[in-house]
């Protein structure tokens, strides 16, 4: 019974030393004296107003990326206890005592410690020796460009760290995969790499690079699983499903997890309101729901309306006739009592104020002039009759014979006479039509353009006729009921929408680079500069490492396509497994380095060098790879091996120097002089701030 | 029939293949295909060839290396043992159940019949509508402009533009006629010419067409369909009878890829004439797409592909030498890239060489461009060459279109910035865009003939004074009247004593300083002295109160932009001897490589207004919309340009079928599947020539979702092409395929049937949708009267 106890309970632990060593390593270098400085640094500036807004359960879109970084950064302002209560709105701003700086920092200063042990660990995975991995990690230690992003309160450092998260797991689970398929083990490290995929691009979209990448390689690699003729078809459809499991699916639905937790957690209306539309404003609260709680629903002859453009660009904007600054509601004619509008209709819009007809006829708009004028119709110009009538016809309808809904129906108002469109031409009158937006009737409605979608957003039953008691109604609060709950999926799909859409007027920075800039590090960035003292934070990397990274590529490429044409004419150079290891390694890290960074040139929006943090992480990770194989393969002597060995040594004591040299400017103390500063100025295009005395 | 085929002028692979005569129904590998089947015992002759004529004797040429062995009725078999060698079990081979719609037919007659349809359907009511049609207002007018020698601006290259003049020229049309809006009526003028002439090359595409497909299945009826497709689409008439430049870039388009196809089969024979006629031709049609619109490049890729697959594979065959491989190499390089572009060049130097009369795009160029053109206020005009002190000069922004700096009368309105003396850039040449360089110290009068002469040099202190107001140059920390983060710029001061905020550094890119400052083509940058930031224009247009002039600004951002580098053009200074500019004029290289610039710089200029409604990439494939080539009023003659939606629905299905058909079939083989020596044929048919033709797709149409310019309908066309070549090929081999799989009478139907049906459904559709392209009277389609009322199928249709 009691056997167990024969015999005696043993736990054998096996620590990495190497392992333990640079993570603490990494902990102190991106750890130390992270509240310094008490300032806005740089994008602090951008970030922090989200974090604001987090802590305040306000609403908010931001076009630069999903929300989850955004949260993790709220997060470590939730552990600290902020409250919220900070103006972001300059960059070097003294921080207040309630903003707890260092929780703040510190998720990013973490995940950057982070990397360390991660390259560590993705180089042994690649079947790289020890030696290697540590070099890897060192390089990835010693670099001050990541150093700097990852102290602060900004994104990149996360992203690098989700990214490279996923590339380990996924190498896990792949060596896995030849001794032990579907254990534990393999299931976790699948799962994992689904959903630090889906992390990498719920921090930001750049994300996506890496995770087409690993899609491909997993690809590549179930394309062979699918050429293994011993393992037998089902088992194949297991595999491939597996991975579909964990590389689709998860990521998607952590993806939505997301913005379900943003929705969610953000239900008070706040600044960009008016982006959204009536029906996502409406479920947020305060705002529009203040004012259109409890309206009727369905709009009716005579009820009195205001109308949105559904479009929104470029500002948002409501029909409105001039004589009267209020804005106006249209009612529709009246009946008694109250019958609801449907789909095809034939309405008359009437400007509550000045109770004149909307009415259109073929004269050429102010500045469209292949359109329609709109315009109220006015008694004394008898030169034309009036056409004031216009055709309901709702876009979004189910049926045929829909009502006409309060926020939820897009209708377009079809001419009678004309068959033009009531639409939106998106130019602004001149002085004399106070600059608003010009409306005009299109007479050749191209396909569906939201700028012809109207819908309802104030909206009460009129019952008068008389203009007196109209205009006094017009002033009084609505009546009735209704309440609008849009579906998560519905608010998730505009809200994505809004994000990928959104365009910020294009910027031009001081500090924004092209990305061939990039690769030699022709720019840097001012972050934060002292106003007294002169200490100042730069992104500045390590020169010597970027340099070496791109030797190192250089080298990989010229010997992969050397290998490659001397393999097909069949010599080789190199054996065989060598090769598969050459292969598997350069793709993931040149790879990874490519899909990061050739995008940037087709993009159009205003680029940073930290832009280039992935990419050159990934890079890096290829140095060691390529001096290990040099010297495997190709010093084969004892000889140039010694002299290999001493060259690494010095090349890697000059990286730390560099490293030492340029921390100043990455840890903003101690301050330098202006002598000392001109002498860290090592290529001419940097920008390093010196003050004239 | 192989006779015939001899006599074609054409020197194709076929006709060079040693003697198979195909006098009876045997197959010239008949004696090859017996003689194996002898070894098996099985002497049942062959009854009917299984491909078209020319199939076999390709094979044939091929080394009979392809014995077409004996085809079974069966589908695919897994992992079924070999069978030994010779081991007599076969039954005996029944007929291919395609075969008989295919033998009889031969390959030449049917290719007259579906030219002779593609002439007829491009060519019928040809004149129709006697007014300018959509575009033809530019082309048309380009066309005109090659024939009065005058220079244009377009941001295509020039050379659909110089065919159509010439076709326009050789017609006897006279130029005359002004293309100024579509609609105006051509009246007396000769347009057939140029019509004709575009009607022409879109014809071609039909037999070109075919051609690819035959080449690439072997299929006869695989190439009808393909044919037919193009013959009957109302998208691809329309397109082909008016004055543009897609039937000509579609016409060299498809010739690269029938002579690339060409080429390829020539493989086995390679250096001999026919494989050196194709490769060249390929090189030539590749120059020919690039020289009529950017998007051939994405044939060029195509062809690139192809090239680099090829030399891969060639590299892989141990049996070739290093030298023969390097033969290789040089002959793809020679004919691919070193032809094309000499080629390409060419056309540039006829280009520049026509049209040597100023014209309306004169101001997209710099200053030494135009000294060029006759009859441009800068040609053969004589000016002083160095910049002095008291030069009265003209000074022109670099960036395309980017005026002269220019100053007025006029103060910035209140409210914006400093209430002081406007500068603007200004297009056009006018008194006041005269400046007066001045030392920063000091007002003397330099043209005083007691002054000496004193050159301007790179890093000097200058200050502009503007001659017809007297004011300087100025600017200051107050912020521009449209871009906001740049500083505004102004004319200060009376009569030439402002303040030190009127001091610049002249800066010449790329010079040591000290150097000094040429006429015309030196770069300049003007430095504002106390504020470091430099002196641009950024392009947007200024509100009323500055006359819808271009905003001047002082950039605070140190970049290397042309917005902010000028030149000087007009440069007066009696006291410096005049040189004529003939010798500062642009060599043929950089006229060339400034005609790029501004082309690319156009092209990508040209983006979509906000609000625009402009048409989608993904609209294209399902026909979404179409574009209103003429007529707009029911009583007007009007021409919709819309792909016939029963052919685009069928090539957009197709698509997809084909990605079905291609993974199942890849999977399959890489599942170790034991195919028969038929699907093996068909497969490779499927995954190899469709393959092809995907890329192509592929290539003509993902770039455009990556394109920030404005998009229209007719950019989906060349793709167009290749998806109807894809559906011929998928169509074919998916009824050959169900064939095989079913007994083999009722394969036989079910294949002959099968492509019955798909011609009759495209050829009844053509007859619904027709009115579309020869043209449509009376009421619109939206009115339930029209005839064309019930073919409105989608709402974005507008005919």
């Amino acid at each position: 019974m009691l056997g167990f106890l024969k015999q005696p309970v043993v736990v054998t632990a096996e620590i990495n030393m190497n392992l333990v060593a640079l993570t603490v390593m990494g902990l102190v270098n991106r750890l130390w004296a992270l509240s310094y400085p008490r300032a806005v640094v740089f994008d602090e500036v951008y970030y922090g107003q989200f974090v604001s807004l987090y802590m305040k359960r306000i609403f908010f879109v931001d076009d630069s990326g999903p929300p989850f970084g955004h949260m993790l950064l709220a997060f470590g302002g939730y552990l600290g206890g902020f409250d919220g209560n900070f103006l972001w709105n300059r960059i070097g701003a003294e921080y207040s005592m309630n903003v707890p700086v260092w929780s703040l920092r510190l998720l990013p200063a973490l995940t950057g410690a982070l990397c360390v042990p991660l390259a560590y660990q993705i180089l042994v995975e690649l079947h790289f020796s020890h030696c290697a991995a540590f070099g890897a990690a060192l390089l990835i230690l010693f670099e001050n460009s990541l150093i700097t992003q990852s102290r602060l309160m900004l994104l990149e450092s996360v992203l690098i760290f989700f990214i490279l998260l996923a590339i380990l797991s996924y190498l896990k689970f792949y060596n896995l995969q030849k001794c032990s398929p579907f254990t534990a083990g393999w299931w976790f490290w699948l799962l994992l790499t689904g959903v630090a995929c889906s992390c990498a691009v719920g921090v930001k979209y750049m994300g996506l690079f890496t995770y087409m990448l690993l899609l491909a390689i997993a690809g590549g690699h179930s394309w062979h699983l699918i050429g293994d003729q011993t393992l037998s078809n089902v088992s194949v459809l297991c595999h491939l499903l597996a991975r579909g499991l964990a590389l689709v699916v998860v990521p998607v639905a952590m993806y939505l997890s997301f913005f379900y937790v943003h929705l969610t957690v953000l239900y008070r209306s706040g600044p960009h309101d008016q982006i959204m539309t009536s029906a996502f404003q409406a479920s947020l609260e305060g705002g529009l729901a203040r004012i259109t709680q409890g309206q009727p629903l369905e709009v009716a002859y005579g009820s009195q309306i205001t109308l949105r453009n559904v479009l929104g660009k470029p500002v948002p904007c409501w029909l409105h006739s001039h004589k009267n600054t209020y804005p106006i509601r249209q009612q529709l004619v009246v009946s008694n009592p109250p019958r609801p509008v449907r789909h095809g209709h034939i309405v008359q819009l009437v400007h509550g104020i000045t109770t004149r007809y909307l009415n259109t006829h073929d004269v050429a708009a102010p500045l469209s002039p292949h359109s329609q004028e709109i315009s109220c119709y006015i008694d004394y110009n008898i030169s034309m009759p009036a056409q004031n009538l216009w055709r309901v016809e709702i876009v979004n309808r189910e049926s045929d014979t829909d009502v006409w809904k309060t926020i939820l129906s897009e209708v377009r108002f079809v001419h009678v006479n004309t068959s033009a469109v009531l639409k939106l031409s998106g130019a602004s009158l001149p002085e004399w039509g106070y600059r608003q937006l010009e409306i005009i009737g299109e007479k050749l409605s191209k396909g569906h353009h939201q700028s012809m979608l109207w819908n309802v957003e104030e909206h009460r039953y009129g019952k008068s006729q008389e203009q007196k008691e109209r205009e006094v109604e017009l002033h009084s609060p609505t009546q009735a009921d209704i309440s609008k709950n849009l579906s998560f999926m519905a608010r998730f799909t505009e809200l994505q929408w809004k994000i990928l859409t959104l365009k910020n007027e294009d910027t031009e920075h001081k500090y924004s680079s092209s990305p061939l800039d990039w690769i030699t590090m022709d720019t840097n960035i001012a972050y934060w500069f002292h106003p007294i003292s002169g200490a100042q934070i730069h992104l500045i990397g390590n020169i010597l490492t970027w340099a070496s990274a791109n030797v190192a590529t250089l080298v990989y490429v010229c010997l992969f396509l050397w290998y490659l044409l001397r393999r097909r004419r069949k010599i080789c150079d190199i054996p065989e497994d060598a090769w598969r290891l050459w292969v598997s390694a350069g793709g993931l890290c040149v790879g990874g380095w490519a899909v990061n960074y050739l995008p940037f040139f087709m993009m159009e929006k205003t680029l940073f060098l930290y832009h280039y943090l992935p990419a050159l992480t990934f890079q890096i990770l290829l140095i060691p790879v390529v001096l290990q194989h040099l010297t495997d393969h190709l010093c084969r002597s004892q000889l140039p091996k010694n002299m290999f060995s001493a060259l690494m040594v010095a090349w890697f004591s000059s990286i730390y120097l560099v490293y030492r040299t340029f921390s100043p400017l990455t840890y903003g103390e101690p301050t330098l002089s202006a002598a000392e500063l001109r002498s860290l100025r090592w290529k001419d295009s940097w920008d390093i701030l010196i003050r004239k005395h | 029939t192989l006779r015939r085929v001899r006599s074609v002028a054409f020197p194709t692979c076929l006709s060079l293949h040693p003697a198979t005569s195909r006098g009876d129904a045997l197959a010239p590998g008949a004696e090859n295909y017996n003689s194996h089947d002898a070894l098996r015992g099985n002497q049942t002759p062959l009854p009917a060839m299984p491909y078209g004529a020319d199939s076999l004797s390709l094979d044939a040429v091929r080394g009979g290396a392809r014995l077409p062995s004996g085809p079974r009725c069966g589908g695919l078999r897994q992992r079924r043992p070999r069978r030994p060698a010779g081991e007599p079990s076969r039954p005996s081979p029944p007929p291919r159940a395609w075969a008989p719609l295919e033998a009889p037919v031969g390959v030449w007659a049917p290719l007259a019949s579906i030219t002779l349809l593609s002439f007829a359907s491009r060519f019928y009511r040809l004149c129709e509508p006697p007014h300018v049609c959509w575009d033809e207002t530019h082309f048309g007018k380009m066309g005109s402009y090659y024939i009065n020698r005058t220079f244009f601006f377009d941001v295509h290259p020039p050379l659909g533009k110089m065919l159509i003049g010439l076709a326009g020229y050789l017609s006897g049309y006279n130029g005359t006629f002004p293309f100024q809006k579509p609609g105006d009526r051509y009246g007396h003028h000769n347009y057939i010419g140029m019509r004709g002439f575009c009607a022409f090359l879109g014809s071609c595409l039909v037999p070109f067409a075919y051609l690819i497909v035959l080449e690439l299945s072997k299929s006869l009826s695989a190439a009808l369909l393909a044919a037919s497709i193009l013959i009957f689409d109302t998208g691809c008439i329309t397109l082909s009878q008016y004055i543009l430049l897609d039937p000509i870039l579609m016409f060299f388009l498809m010739g690269a890829v029938l002579s690339m196809v060409k080429y390829n089969s020539c493989a086995v024979r390679p250096f001999s004439a026919p494989w050196w006629f194709w490769l060249s031709l390929t090189g030539v049609n590749l120059a020919g797409a690039i020289g009529v619109k950017f998007v051939g490049l994405f044939v060029v890729l195509l062809v690139g592909l192809n090239t680099v697959y090829d030399l891969w594979e060639l590299l892989g065959d141990l049996s070739l030498s290093l030298v023969t491989l390097g033969k290789h190499l040089l002959a793809r390089v020679f004919c691919l890239i070193l032809l094309p572009l000499v080629l390409y060049t060419a056309q540039f130097a006829v280009h520049f060489a026509v049209l040597n009369k100023s014209g309306p795009g004169d101001g997209f160029f710099s200053s030494a461009f135009q000294s060029r053109l006759i009859g441009n206020n800068l040609h053969n005009v004589s000016v002083p060459e160095h910049l002095a002190y008291g030069s009265v000069i003209t000074m022109k922004n670099l960036r395309m279109a980017g005026g002269y700096l220019h100053s007025h009368w006029h103060l910035y309105p209140e409210g914006v910035g400093a209430r002081q003396q406007q500068v603007t850039a200004y297009l056009h040449k006018d008194l006041n865009n005269l400046w007066v360089i001045k030392k920063h110290d000091s007002n003397t009068d330099h043209l005083d003939p007691s002054c000496s002469v004193e050159f301007v040099r790179h890093g000097d202190v200058i200050r502009l004074e503007h001659k017809e107001t007297s004011r300087n140059l100025h600017s200051h920390q107050h912020e521009a009247p449209m871009t906001r983060k740049h500083f505004q710029v102004t004319g200060y001061g009376i009569n030439g004593t402002g303040d030190a905020n009127d001091f610049w550094r002249i800066e010449v890119v790329g010079r040591k300083s000290g150097k000094r400052i040429k006429v015309l083509r030196s770069q300049i940058r003007l430095t504002h002295l106390a504020t470091g930031c430099i002196l641009g224009s950024s392009g947007k247009t200024l509100p009323k109160w500055g006359w819808e002039q271009v905003e001047v600004t002082c950039t605070p951002y140190v970049k290397e932009t042309p917005n902010a580098l000028w030149n000087v053009e007009d440069h007066i200074n009696p006291k410096l001897p005049n040189i004529s500019l003939d010798v500062l004029k642009p060599s043929f290289p950089e006229i060339l490589l400034e005609s790029h610039m501004v082309m690319i710089r156009g092209n990508s200029g040209l983006k979509p207004k906000e609000n625009e409604v402009t048409s989608k990439p993904w609209h294209w494939p399902i026909n979404y919309q179409g574009l209103r080539f003429s007529g707009v009023n029911e009583t007007d003659y009007r021409v919709y340009l819309l792909g016939n939606p029963v052919v685009w629905w069928l090539n957009l299905v197709t698509i997809g079928l084909y990605l079905l058909m291609a993974t199942c079939t890849i999977v399959a083989i890489k599942r170790g599947a034991q195919l028969t020596v038929e699907f093996k044929e068909l497969s490779e048919v499927l995954l190899h020539s469709g393959g092809k033709i995907m890329l192509g797709w592929l290539l003509h149409y993902l770039p455009f979702f990556m394109m920030g310019r404005v998009l229209y309908f007719h950019h989906y066309f060349p793709a167009m092409l290749f998806s109807s070549m894809l559906t011929g090929i998928t169509w074919d081999t998916l009824l050959k395929f169900c064939a095989g799989c079913l007994s083999c009478s009722m394969g036989k139907r079910v294949y002959t049937y099968g492509m019955l049906a798909l011609m009759l459904l495209i050829v009844y559709s053509f007859y619904l949708f027709h009115p579309l392209s020869y043209g449509m009277v009376g009421p619109m389609a939206s009115d339930p009267n029209s005839p064309m009322a019930g073919l409105r199928w989608l709402e974005s249709w507008e005919f």
